[in-house]
């Protein structure tokens, strides 16, 4: 039986191959003889591509009863709101006694103050408090409504008069809160399928601002132009449809992560040339940059029309607090009715309205404390360069003025708590108040960290001598 | 259409204010500041507790302080923006909520805005309100989570949302949700409701997700000591999460703040980018909260504020039941604002608050995209600093204009008042 079943196995297997090899034996196809075995790969080809076509098994799917979803709502566990609390989070900030001007109490103690970004002195202006003053007693203190129901008070449109007088720009609208500027301008133009392009040091309102607006975003490196140039040549030419979208640059003037000013001419030579439109922060270079105070655009010889929208903080060179956005008119009357943080919120305070009145009146007018400022920055400079463990990373007439680490432990979080000790040790030893970078993990920014010192017109020499033999004792001793 | 937003006044926002009259130049396009005022009663700010101008409790010390601290402090809390005001006003807060502990900020929007981020994130879920703030949405939209939305204070629909939403994940991307935050308002602006809070707590405990309670409106005015929304219908501010509110309504300041347990506000302190990046609040401002709670509470040694709580009840409770009776279609009741919706367009609400204006009379008029398209409404904002002459005088061009633009839908109730069985009444 045995044998039989052999003897069959040969026959069939010689008559297949004889079926195989016998009409083949005389094909040549593209000038490779065709064997029979061709014939047995196609058939499995054939096999494959049928099997793959069908679709998947899938049990029918019944709904899940009430007891099953009962089951997997009491299985299910959240994690906790928030993650446990580590040391570092324990740390707290020096609370003030007094106003955060050039000196200022801290403990019971005076304290040189480097941490206020009052870079013309105007913290307890005679003229501010006045102004101040007087609109408390007239208007209280909030505006009860936002602009669109009864909150526009006459000072409000007083301010924003004289800003645009002030900067030279048709007209300017006025938002409650600094950081929320950037952050309801950018999506009120910037939609879904715009480009964007930003530097890749902008401070989180612009990031966030960035993200809300949905539009494509392309960052180039910090402050560099060539990496900006690039950037927009390569977004020109590669993509086609680029020419029927809107596209934009936006920067800092001066920037908050590192003390860079933005080269305005050859950004503005650029959008000409790439036909971009141009969205400048001006928080940190109002009343500080430009013989008369008046920003980067008079610091570059720029007409400011060249840029198409401004914003700028006012909590920084105008002791005041809020923001505003200048440019023309149409841009402005836009966002009257399209800026979610301008629409939906509350409006500015009348007394912080009319103390930015009093001090843009007072930059006017003195013009000398741009140039005690500017001789500040220079003799802290003067006294910072030689610091060892740092170096210094800020544009020399920018007035915040950054030392970054030069050897970093690797971790970002090391060198914060690195850092912060540095800047706690100034506090309690030299009664000097610097800013330790510090970064919440919502911030993209990847730029070096340091200790910043923001220098203002009201520093006396002693004080910057003070701020330039501390920081650099204690870079001595904690960096090497 | 141009001339009802935006009107400038040239006083404080008080019971009564100076409204400045514009000329009309070129059609809509250009209009100018006359030197005209005209004397109007204030229905449209939110000075729902009467702060809203000189306090004589609170504006001095306010001065006071101002010429401490000054204006601003230019930095921000983190580095040297933290002055012992601020330290108070934090203590202040979080014993009036009844909280651990609270943070403040400089403007309400950017509360929302910036904490909802750093709470939750991808691979979270957030249920909202359909009805929610700009702000809130605008927060879930930044902080990466998926969005669900239920029916409008509608309890049943968030509980069928939720097991929907817990349920399904498992089963058909064994990816569970991280966490589940619930958000709703105290008293939602453009309705004048109040929410379902009692319910909405126990659906939440029971399915393990968070509730973030949004007082904007609602703190200072509501429940017995202006409490808000908790006091008012009995719920432990324990079993809610996250409270957040505002202080340019009933505290006439500025700024916002998140109550909660001492590690959540630790951890927000430490990562909010609002906390570490954005100036702190005004020194002044923040001292006339204080000021102001110090007045709600009776402990500037008066009962102002126990006075001020009582006659924005019964104020509003008085202006509701005789637009009710006059034939207008009003919201549901509440206890510091009344809104009565129109099923039509927003035209003839313009055209009444025009003529409103001319009577001395000042309203909100609300249209889209604050409101559905179709649903106009005029939004009446009572205050404590009213008195009843003051209602009885709008009360009167109320109806005139309402019978003169054909905006009284139902017929007017007889002389003697109805009950009203679905408000909520304090006693």
């Amino acid at each position: 039986m045995d044998t039989n079943l052999v003897e069959m196995c040969r026959a069939g297997l010689k008559w297949f191959t004889m079926l195989l090899d016998a009409p083949s034996a005389r094909i040549v196809l593209f000038g490779v003889r065709i064997q029979g075995h061709i014939f047995v790969e196609v058939l499995l080809g054939f096999v494959i591509v049928f099997l793959l076509s069908q679709k998947s098994y899938k049990p029918p799917q019944r709904p899940l009863t009430e007891q099953e979803i009962d089951e997997l709502c009491d299985e299910w566990v959240p994690e906790p709101l928030i993650p446990p609390i580590t040391q570092d989070m324990r740390h707290e900030p020096p609370v003030l006694e007094s106003a955060a001007g050039p000196h200022t109490t801290v403990d019971g103690k005076d304290v040189v103050n480097f941490a206020s970004a009052n870079y013309l002195g105007l913290i307890g202006h005679q003229k501010l408090l006045e102004s101040c003053t007087s609109a408390l007693e007239k208007y209280g203190v909030g505006s009860c409504g936002p602009r669109g129901f009864y909150g526009t008070i006459d000072v409000h449109i007083d301010c924003e008069t004289r800003i645009s007088k002030f900067l030279g720009t048709p007209d300017t609208i006025l938002y409650s809160y600094g950081l929320s500027t950037m952050f309801s301008t950018i999506p009120c133009f910037c939609k879904r399928g715009d480009i964007i392009v930003a530097d890749e040091g902008v401070h989180w309102g612009i990031q966030n601002g960035l993200q809300l607006s949905r539009s494509t975003i392309i960052y180039f490196k910090h402050n560099d132009m060539d990496s900006l140039r690039s950037t927009l040549e390569k977004i020109m030419t590669k993509n086609k449809r680029s020419k029927n979208l809107r596209r934009y640059i936006v920067a800092e003037a001066v920037y908050q992560n590192s003390g860079q000013i933005a080269p305005l001419d050859e950004i503005v030579k650029l959008k000409e040339k790439y036909r971009f439109r141009v969205i400048l922060d001006e928080s940190n270079s109002l009343g500080v940059l430009g013989r008369s105070g008046r920003g980067l655009a008079e610091h570059h010889g720029v007409p400011i029309e060249k840029i198409d929208v401004v914003t700028a903080a006012m909590g920084h060179a105008l002791a005041t607090e809020g923001g505003f956005c200048t440019g023309n008119a149409r841009i402005i009357d836009y966002q009257r009715l399209s800026s979610s943080g301008y629409v939906f919120s509350a409006s500015l305070p009348p007394y912080l309205a009319s103390a930015a009145i009093t001090a843009i009146d007072v930059i006017d007018q003195n013009p000398e404390l741009l140039v005690k400022m500017k001789q500040n920055i220079a003799l802290l400079w003067k006294g910072l360069k030689d610091i060892k463990g740092m170096s210094l990373a800020s544009d020399p007439e920018s007035p915040i003025v950054f030392l970054k680490l030069e050897k970093s432990s690797g971790s970002t979080k090391d060198d914060l708590l690195l850092l912060e000790k540095m800047a706690d040790r100034a506090l309690k030893e030299d009664s000097l108040l610097v800013v330790s970078s510090k970064k919440s993990f919502l911030d993209k920014c990847r730029l070096p960290v340091g200790i910043k010192l923001f220098v203002s017109a009201g520093h006396s020499d002693s004080d910057l001598i003070k701020a330039s033999e501390s920081l650099k004792r204690l870079a001595s001793e904690l960096l090497l | 259409m141009k001339d009802c937003f935006a009107r400038p006044i040239a006083s404080a926002p008080d019971a009564w204010f100076d409204m400045v009259e514009r000329d009309w130049n070129d059609g809509e396009k250009v209009r100018d500041r006359t030197t005209k005022r005209r004397r109007c009663l204030n229905l449209g700010s939110y000075n729902y507790l009467g702060f809203g101008s000189f306090d004589e409790y609170c504006t001095p010390r306010v001065i006071e302080s101002l010429k401490k601290f000054s204006a601003s402090t230019c930095s921000s809390r983190v580095d040297a923006g933290t002055t012992s005001v601020h330290v108070e006003l934090e203590e202040c807060v979080a014993k009036y909520v009844r909280k651990h502990s609270a943070i403040v900020f400089g403007m309400g929007y950017a509360t929302n805005s910036f904490i909802i981020p750093v709470l939750i994130g991808k691979g979270g879920l957030i249920i909202s309100d359909s009805l929610n703030h700009s702000s809130i949405i605008n927060g879930a939209r930044g902080s990466g989570a998926n969005i669900r939305i239920f029916q409008h204070n509608t309890p049943s629909h968030l509980e069928r949302i939720l097991r929907e939403e817990i349920a399904e994940r498992q089963t058909k991307t064994h990816k569970p949700w991280k966490k589940i935050i619930v958000i709703v308002e105290g008293i939602y602006s453009m309705e004048g409701e109040i929410c379902k809070l009692p319910e909405i707590v126990s659906i939440c405990k029971k399915y393990k997700a968070y509730v973030y309670l949004d007082e904007a409106h609602s703190i200072g005015a509501i429940g017995n000591t202006g409490r808000g929304v908790c006091e008012l219908l009995g719920v432990n501010t324990a079993d809610v999460d996250i409270m957040m509110g505002t202080f340019s309504k009933s505290f006439a300041s500025c700024g916002g703040y998140i109550a909660g347990s001492k590690e959540l506000i630790q951890y927000l302190k430490h990562h909010c980018p609002a906390h570490l990046y954005a100036t702190s609040i005004s020194t002044p401002s923040a001292q006339q909260i204080i000021s102001a709670i110090r007045v709600i509470l009776g402990e500037d040694g008066s009962n102002r504020g126990a006075q001020k709580l009582a006659r924005i009840r019964e104020n509003s409770n008085y202006f509701r039941s005789e637009l009710r009776n006059m034939g207008f279609k009003g919201m549901l009741a509440r206890k510091c604002k009344f809104l009565y919706q129109n099923e039509s367009h927003l035209l003839p609400h313009k055209r009444a608050n025009s003529k409103r204006n001319m009577k001395q009379v000042a309203i909100a008029v609300v249209g889209f995209p604050a409101t559905p398209l179709m649903l106009g409404r005029a939004r009446i904002c009572i205050s404590a600093s009213h008195s009843k002459q003051d209602l009885i005088k709008a009360l009167e061009v109320i109806s005139k204009v309402g019978d003169l633009t054909g905006i009284k839908y139902f017929p007017a109730a007889p002389k003697k008042q109805e009950a009203e069985k679905d408000t909520i009444k304090l006693v």
